[in-house]
């Protein structure tokens, strides 16, 4: 018997390991993120990031602002996110309710091909493709700006929204669908009316998984943006992502410099709003379950 | 072993193999992973030759000297930087104010140099690039780059975008723009009387072409042995026939 207990014992001690492990690796990734970035606060300060200019390598004073950084990230980020619900949502209630089994097992592989496809080949394609198509309708001087790259991370992140989405649509209970038929709603009606709501949670849950994805994608949009650091909400300017500057900076900084440092404090932001969107989620999530 | 610029990988891996073809008791390491790796490398006695596209910078000179490191410079090679624009544009020639004031954000339109009425889109490579930092300190005279000039991550991608928008102008390595069908390379005039120049092997050995920074190996003290042995065969006939190859331009002899 005791025996037995030790066992149980052990092996609870082992689930709880595996299932803390994730904790302990974003604890750490915090800690070290933040243990690089710290020195900056006293040399050259924090106030330094709270600015309008990102110019770290320059012959001149350098700039360590970050607002256009962030206001570029949240710009692509909104707009793809806004790009890619109708397309997300509405496909997953056509595969989930509507669509044949047949037109299912063709969709289904294709959508999950689109999740597969790496984003360095999409950026080559946004480059070669979407960016020469953006700057013609819209008769722009160059299609490497703000629109170009929030196309690309819609892309990116409607097959997240689908498959998400279809999952909580197909989870709504039958029984709901029938009662609602049996009052005489139209297929369509039941849709939006019942079926839809029921799953709203799932749903939203499903758009802030693909946002999440979409903040924190590096190489399509540093291939189309055009990286320059304004602050803008014209999306037919260029803006320079945090993601992208510090793939595209950190290659060759000075291991300790106050650029390094800046490039770390660009991590821990990324990080915490990463943690916000999640948090909002979780609530959002709470409250429609109610 | 020699560690540094991703830009000379190519060049010096090449370097490395027919060295080895030459003294086969020798045996050279090559690693790419950027210049500012190969110098802290060298800071921390992990490599014997770093290869770096850019000058050391004045912060890494303090913090050799501080940890008593004596570094030494070899220019190994000459990269030529085109200025380069869309075939269809007219504009032949650009004096070197003029790029100055295009790269500062002064002019905006190529009506502003006799040229059509056409919004210019100016391209830079990304501040990681030696090409970059050249540019600014030689070009833009220490001057910050325009906030609305748009940054390239890769020199490709680069000549991409001058290939297919008519108003773009960017500046990349001569090497980039072998196909004179895809892209225009402008001639550089020092001033308005100086005679116009276009980037080639002998411009650029010689000097007439002027916008080209140079490639080069960091020792630690007066290089070892082998280590001498390889910059000599670098410099050598057949080493500068790779230098070359690679769409880099030897330095004069």
């Amino acid at each position: 018997m005791n025996r037995r207990y030790q066992r149980e014992l052990f092996v609870k001690f082992v689930f709880t390991a595996g299932a803390s492990t994730s904790i302990l690796v974003v604890f750490l990734i915090f800690l070290f993120l933040f243990r690089e970035a710290l020195p900056f606060a006293w040399n050259p300060g924090l106030g330094e990031l709270v600015g309008t200019r990102w110019m770290p390598v320059t012959f001149q004073q350098p700039g360590y602002g970050l607002i256009p950084l962030i206001t570029g990230s949240l710009l692509v980020t909104f707009t793809a996110t806004l790009i890619a619900i109708p397309f997300g949502v509405l496909g997953a209630v056509y595969i989930a309710e509507m669509a044949h089994s047949v037109e299912r097992e063709i969709l289904k592989p294709f959508i999950e091909l689109l999740a597969g496809i790496p984003s360095v080949v999409l950026g080559f394609f946004g480059l070669v493709v979407v960016a020469p198509i953006v700057r013609d309708v819209f008769n722009l001087p160059s299609g490497l700006n703000a629109l170009t790259g929030a196309l690309l991370l819609a892309l990116m992140a409607i097959p997240t929204i689908i498959s998400i989405s279809e999952d909580a649509i197909r989870a709504v209970p039958l029984s709901y669908k029938e009662a609602s038929m049996a009052l005489g709603a139209s297929r369509l009606q039941t849709i939006w009316k019942v079926t839809v709501p029921a799953a709203m949670s799932g749903i939203i849950a499903a758009i802030m998984l693909g946002m999440g994805r979409v903040i924190g994608e590096t190489m399509a949009v540093l291939m189309v943006t055009g990286n320059a650091p304004l602050v803008t909400a014209n999306l037919f300017e260029p803006v320079r992502t945090m993601t992208a500057t510090i793939a595209a900076e950190m290659g060759d900084v000075t291991r300790g410099a106050p650029h390094y440092q800046a490039l770390f404090w660009i991590g821990v932001i990324l990080l915490m709003i990463t943690f916000i969107i999640n948090w909002v989620a979780q609530r959002v999530l709470r409250r429609y379950q109610r | 072993m020699i560690r540094g610029s991703d830009t000379m990988v190519n060049l010096v891996a090449w370097w490395a193999e027919d060295f080895m073809y030459a003294y086969p008791e020798h045996s050279v390491a090559v690693r790419g992973g950027g210049s500012g790796t190969g110098i802290a490398a060298l800071f921390n006695r992990a490599t014997d030759i770093c290869a770096s596209s850019r000058s050391i910078r004045e912060e890494e000179l303090q913090r050799a000297r501080e940890m008593n490191i004596d570094i030494q410079e070899h220019v190994m090679a000459l990269d030529g930087i085109a200025i380069a624009v869309h075939p269809d544009n007219p504009v032949d020639e650009l004096t070197m104010s003029d790029l100055r004031q295009i790269w500062t954000g002064a002019y905006t339109n190529w009506a502003d140099l006799g040229g059509p009425n056409l919004p210019m889109t100016v391209l830079s490579r990304d501040s990681n690039s030696g090409t970059y930092v050249h540019f600014q300190q030689y070009v833009l005279g220490e001057n910050d780059f325009a906030r609305t000039v748009r940054f390239m991550g890769a020199s490709s991608s680069l000549v991409m975008e001058l290939a297919s928008n008519v108003g773009s102008i960017g500046y990349v390595g001569m090497g980039y723009v072998e196909d004179e069908e895809a892209v225009k390379v402008l001639a550089i005039k020092e001033d308005e009387d100086a005679e116009a120049v276009r980037p080639s092997i002998e411009s650029v050995q010689s000097g007439v072409y002027s916008i080209a920074r140079p490639l080069y190996f960091y020792t630690e003290g007066a290089p070892g042995e082998v280590a001498q042995l390889f910059i000599d065969f670098c410099r050598s006939e057949q080493g500068r026939d790779v230098v070359l190859e690679t769409g880099f331009v030897p330095v004069a002899e």
